[in-house]
């Protein structure tokens, strides 16, 4: 028995008068779809051992993993980005995955000191600094406050920066797979921070973890008392370990480095703490070596995940789906255009109906591909009107020296067998 | 019935009335102590608030860089590797590959104290005192040619230290350089002459190839078992390739200090080749605790007895070693990775 069942047939019965219509044309040949099958498929004419005894009884899998067919779908590391893994960034397979909701364990994973482990009931959360009553709450104490349940793309500033000075990586995974989206339930931080009482001169917080590397942040207070969550389930179930298990923080729409892991201390303050992590990182320099701070908000942004060059198209001219995600952390996507000659002509797409703010959003647009060379292009438009522009027009004002913030249009140029790459168009 | 609860129930009316504000509060938590805010709250900001008392000269901070920092940014900060270059990089922000460091680019000292304070040394956080934190400081500060040999930082003139990119940084100014630009009706159809390729990622080929990570145990890991010369002292047990396949993945947590395999360097911790059978402290190179240097000079060898107790619990088997881990629980786990080790001869 082989590993994987036999490739499925292309199409079902019910695409036969198309198929013929195709092959008329000459355009489809080699894909030996169910229409043309000279001999029965013995996959049908044949019992198969699946359709004649038991499967699997109930717990066989008390908490259950993708079946085995689908071990490729995994997250994946860029060994040479960083000094050591426990201080890395790997990638979100968002080329094999679709709808908008990322499954938590293949979300990406950044630590700046490894994913430590911390149990609910060791666990602490301080709030100090210009606060009427300093206060500590236990897990159990989070569990009592009023909580909410939101969805939210959480995107690291660094996606797609391997990119600023060129294409470079393979994969929609390598050049934007820093970005997962999940439901989130969580206590809004304004009524922690109401609990204890802002002094009217608190007009920032820092935020730390409980790492090693305690990762601290400044947040304004406005956006502190806005829409940020102290999450401590993720789609349902309690946060991963890599994830920030039991607590960590929700920044909506803002760089991912903000909403920090292991949660352990909000301090308010009347000014910012100008921290590692918002100095030295996540700064972003421009020509002149000048450097832009707290650049916090995420433009809008898409990606074709498929076709895309770990997904290359393999069943030949046809019916093709062309699908990818945008997200925008000014609001919600209004608008996704699809082209396929580098950016000279633009088709909207379908976006999917359920459209949550700060989101990721799915798209697709159905194409009968001719089997000639594409250049696939998307491009969101986001509730505030603004447009997702190319990475030229972002250079033109940035420079080539950030690493920060690339939200540019990408390009795959998808070639007549179907492989594709990562390129560049003018 | 004693007299306790109506004493109780007193106070919390009182506690109501004197503060209406905590009406509306959900009454859930409880104050912060002062020790507990102390223990924590070590942040330190640009105004100096959060500074705590003490000094350090160039000439300690160099011996402390040497021995806590010095694996990773190098004796003279300069990197070692992929880790952080502490220094240089003078006057390169608007060349077309910065180098960006301390002296270069960080806009203020009080981040620098922060976040050595906080955060370092990598794998072993919250361990300096402040007064070491000041000499580090100030022998960072010197590797940046910003002060003397003499210097000597304390929290008196912390605030005179001025950073050569102070004023390098302005507040995120997308909102009115970008946005008007990028908010235009998008172009739907003959939006530009021609189009052509002007870059292939092919051309770098810097992917990951995506096999690796789906491979099971990569077959010269079995077949190098063989190849390595097993000290007499090792047990036969490190021949299971199987089991050295799960010592590579236990070795994960290790592997931020610890390298193995061929060309190992010493980094945080010292390079582990060989390790199995050796004296403990032995390895060239490599700045040891004085509680691991006597204990390679009484006689501790690294045999898998030795190892396995090591591995349950460093902190007690060789008390005030500098391996900041906590250990393998695990009988299993500590089994598995001293049969990995013992699969990398000298």
């Amino acid at each position: 028995m082989s590993e994987r069942p036999t490739e499925k047939p292309e199409f079902g019965p019910t695409r036969r008068g198309f198929l013929r219509a195709s092959v008329a044309g000459g355009a489809l040949v080699a894909t030996g779809g169910a229409a043309f099958a000279q001999t029965p498929d013995p996959l049908i004419t044949e019992v198969q051992p699946w359709a004649r005894v038991f499967g699997d009884g109930i717990d066989a899998t008390p908490y259950g993993m993708p079946i085995r067919f689908e071990t490729d779908v995994i997250r994946r590391n860029v060994p040479w980005l960083t000094a050591d893994v426990t201080s890395s960034i790997n990638f979100t397979p968002i080329h094999a995955l679709d709808g908008t909701i990322t499954p938590a364990g293949c979300g990406f994973e950044r630590h700046h000191s490894g994913a430590i482990e911390l149990a609910k009931e060791d666990y602490r959360l301080m709030i100090n600094g210009l606060v009427e009553t300093p206060l500590v709450f236990t897990y159990a104490d989070l569990e009592r406050f009023p909580r909410e349940s939101r969805v939210h793309f959480l995107e690291c500033a660094a996606n797609s920066g391997m990119e600023w000075a060129g294409a470079q990586l393979n994969g929609s995974q390598f050049t934007h797979g820093m970005v997962h989206n999940m439901e989130y339930t969580g206590i809004p931080l304004r009524l922690l921070l109401e609990e204890a009482g802002v002094k009217p001169e608190g007009k920032w917080i820092l935020v730390e973890g409980a790492d090693a590397s305690s990762n601290g942040r400044s947040i304004p207070m406005e956006k502190a008392l806005d829409d940020c969550l102290v999450a401590f389930k993720a789609n349902g179930e309690a946060l991963r370990k890599e994830h920030g298990y039991p607590v960590r923080l929700v920044v909506p729409g803002w760089e991912g480095n903000m909403w920090v892991k292991w949660l352990r201390r909000i301090e308010v303050g009347d000014m910012p703490w100008e921290t590692r992590e918002e100095t030295s990182k996540y700064t972003d320099t421009m020509a002149d070596g000048s450097a832009r701070k707290w650049t916090w908000i995420m433009d809008a942004k898409s990606v074709v995940t498929s076709p895309s060059p770990q997904m290359p198209i393999k069943s030949g001219p046809g019916p093709v789906v062309i699908t990818g995600l945008a997200w925008s952390g000014r609001g919600t996507i209004t608008r996704v255009d699809v082209s396929m000659d580098g950016g000279k002509t633009w088709h909207e797409a379908r976006l999917q109906p359920h459209s949550h703010d700060k989101a990721l959003h799915r798209f697709y647009f159905d194409h009968v591909w001719d089997g000639s060379e594409m250049l696939l292009q998307s491009r969101a438009t986001d509730s505030t009107g603004y447009v997702q522009p190319t990475k030229n027009a972002l250079r033109a004002i940035r420079g080539l020296n950030s690493v920060y913030h690339n939200n540019g249009i990408q390009t795959w140029w998808v070639k007549s067998d179907g492989e594709a790459e990562n390129v560049e168009v003018s | 019935m004693s007299k306790f609860p109506k004493v109780a129930l007193g106070l919390v009316l009182t506690t109501v009335l004197a503060m209406p504000a905590f009406a509306e509060k959900m009454g859930l938590g409880r104050p912060a102590l002062a020790a507990e805010i102390d223990a924590w709250n070590h942040d330190v900001r640009p105004d100096g608030q959060g500074l705590p008392e003490g000094s350090g000269d160039v000439a300690t901070g160099e011996t402390l860089f040497s021995a806590n920092c010095a694996a990773c940014h190098g004796e003279f900060a300069e990197g070692v590797d992929n880790w952080p270059k502490l220094a240089g990089g003078a006057g390169t922000l608007a060349d077309q590959d910065p180098l960006k460091t301390v002296g270069s680019y960080w806009p203020y000292l009080s981040t620098t104290f922060d976040y050595v304070h906080r955060s370092m040394p990598y794998g072993n956080a919250q361990t300096l005192e402040p007064n070491d934190v000041y000499a580090i400081l100030a022998y960072i500060l010197y590797s940046n040619d910003l002060v003397g040999e003499d210097f000597t930082l304390s929290k008196e003139n912390f605030l005179d230290v001025k950073m050569p990119n102070a004023d390098g940084f302005f507040v995120d100014n997308r909102e009115t350089v970008e946005l008007p630009e990028f908010s235009k009706p998008a172009c739907m159809e003959n939006c530009k002459d021609k189009v052509e390729i002007t870059a292939y990622a092919s051309v770098l080929d810097v992917t990951p190839d995506e096999k690796k990570a789906t491979e099971p145990v990569p077959a010269v890991v079995a077949d190098a078992v063989p190849a390595a010369e097993p000290a007499p002292a090792v047990e036969v047990a490190s021949v299971d390739p199987a089991l050295i396949a799960s010592g590579e993945k236990v070795f994960k947590k290790c592997a931020a200090c610890h390298k193995v395999g061929e060309g190992a360097k010493n980094g945080v911790g010292p390079m582990l080749n060989g390790v199995v059978g050796r004296a403990a402290g032995a390895v060239e190179g490599y700045k040891y605790s004085a509680a691991m240097a006597d204990a390679g000079a009484n006689g501790t060898v690294w045999d898998p007895a030795t190892l396995d107790t090591y591995l349950t619990n460093p902190k007690t088997a060789i008390p005030k070693n500098k391996m900041s881990f906590a250990g393998l629980p695990k009988p299993e786990d500590r089994a598995a990775v001293i049969a990995y080790l013992g699969s990398f001869s000298q």
